[in-house]
């Protein structure tokens, strides 16, 4: 019953979209539209149905060595998610790594579950075991909504992924010379109709980085933040980046240490 | 005595400086590296960085010199039509103008491109979709009317904006073969013929 609401509110969402066109009233209407189904929705968040699953993922024995991840170190100790998502991404002692949500979610399945991180990797979006991985960071994120964004930079290790995460974010490179400041370097400004956060400053960071991942309307499927940054680097035109790789990682260091003090806002409801 | 210790407590600081900045030079190429792969038309070579590319990719702006020795480098790679014709038909310059696809590594071919004019600047009176990133080109021609000079500038900004601004951020359409030298004849006329929205309410 609750599916077959969401699914006439996002058709209603979909023919206001469409509707965009020549005059600014109907521009006006269209971002009522947008607004309006929104706070229909405040209370019921499409995401929240990928949640669940997460969840329940969370709970089930699953791969070759038959566990679950409810021994999973997310950084606040084993089988801590409240508020975990809000701290990541961090400097993990037993991998000697910086990890963010994804990578460490791909740590536990391997060494808890012994799922060979190659399926994500070599994955599709929403497809197989990033399905999964989608539904379990959806249960992750929504655990530490309302929460300080706040991320722990006492290791040199994070400093150095921050310095990394910013000179990438000033990278430009590939046809179209763009980068991440292309888009995201000034105050102010928006691309066609969507309005840009500028990700250099605190404000813009937090808006940024605290409100994904998030479930996009205009597709209609849940996105993670290796998802998102993805597809910024797909419209950059540059090659693409490997699933949990270092520059996704350092990335996420600059714009959550950029972000610190903003609340988090996951998951996050997207055009 | 005093003064000694002191240009060598600042060397002692520059060469650490030196030497932290570029660990992390050398770590940071490691990540590029590393970090990246080939997808579809999308080649991993795509993160190897152009001069003038690295020099634009600093926080800062470079100093006016280092901007005007980039300027007069892409100047040269401009190639202006050789029938000496700058106009298409502004209603397929408006549609090159809409379109913002191309060049990603779900794109089928790297030919066939839009400009992704509207993802940036005003254009059209009737369009209200368009971005802010780069300035209003509404009424573009009747504003600046259309002598050699300005008709001239134009094809050049869009053939190579680098040329006049070193870090600009619109993409070179002509130099990195974005757009072919047909689409921007189209573009040129989208946004000087009196007939086009850009200039007719």
């Amino acid at each position: 019953m609750r599916q077959k609401k969401l699914y006439v509110l996002l058709a209603a969402l979909v023919a206001g979209v469409g509707g965009l066109n020549a005059t600014a009233a109907l521009a006006d209407e269209s971002a009522d539209a947008i607004a309006r189904y929104r706070e229909m929705i405040a209370d019921g968040n499409p995401s929240e149905l990928v949640a669940a699953q997460g969840e329940q993922l969370w709970k089930t024995k699953r791969g070759p060595k038959n566990a679950s991840l409810e021994k999973c170190d997310l950084g606040l100790g084993p089988g801590v998610v409240k508020g975990a998502s809000a701290q990541l991404p961090r400097y993990f002692k037993d991998t000697g790594r910086v990890q963010d949500l994804e990578t460490r979610l791909m740590t536990c399945m391997q060494t808890l579950q012994g799922i060979d991180p190659k399926a994500f990797v070599d994955g599709k979006w929403n497809k197989g075991e990033m399905e999964n991985m989608e539904a379990l960071v959806a249960f992750i994120v929504t655990e530490s909504n309302g929460h300080k964004i706040s991320i722990d930079m006492s290791n040199p290790q994070m400093k150095k992924m921050y310095e990394l995460g910013k000179m990438a974010f000033y990278h430009r490179s590939g046809p179209m010379d763009f980068a991440c400041t292309t888009c995201h370097g000034a105050e102010g400004k928006r691309i066609r109709l969507q309005d840009l956060p500028d990700l250099r400053t605190q404000a813009g960071a937090a808006a940024g980085w605290g409100t994904w991942p998030a479930y996009r309307v205009s597709s209609g499927e849940f996105w993670t933040m290796q998802h998102r940054l993805n597809d910024c680097y797909r419209q950059q035109r540059t090659a693409e980046p490997i699933y949990g790789s270092d520059v996704t990682i350092a990335l996420s260091v600059y714009l959550a240490a950029t972000a610190k003090g903003g609340t988090v806002l996951t998951p996050g409801l997207k055009r | 005595m005093k003064k000694i210790s002191i240009i060598v407590a600042a060397m002692a600081f520059s060469s650490g400086a030196f030497a932290a900045g570029e660990d992390l030079h050398a770590a940071f190429q490691t990540m590029m590296d590393t970090s990246f792969k080939t997808t579809g038309i999308a080649d991993k070579y795509r993160m190897k960085q152009l001069d003038f590319q690295r020099i634009c990719s600093a926080e800062k702006e470079p100093s006016k010199k280092v901007m005007e020795a980039i300027e007069a480098e892409q100047l040269k790679t401009i190639r202006y039509p050789a029938d000496g014709k700058y106009f298409g038909d502004w209603k397929k310059g408006e549609k090159i103008a809409t379109s913002g696809k191309g060049l990603t590594w779900t794109d089928k071919t790297r030919f066939d491109n839009g400009g992704g004019c509207y993802n940036c600047h005003q254009l059209s009176h009737k369009e209200i979709a368009y971005g802010t990133i780069g300035p209003s080109l509404q009424d573009y021609g009747k504003t600046r009317g259309n002598g050699n000079d300005v008709v001239k500038y134009t094809w050049g900004k869009i053939y190579n904006a680098k040329a006049f601004n070193a870090c600009s951020n619109m993409p070179r359409n002509g130099d990195a073969e974005i757009l072919t030298e047909e689409q921007m004849k189209h573009l040129m006329a989208f946004l000087f013929d009196p007939e086009s929205p850009v200039n007719k309410k």
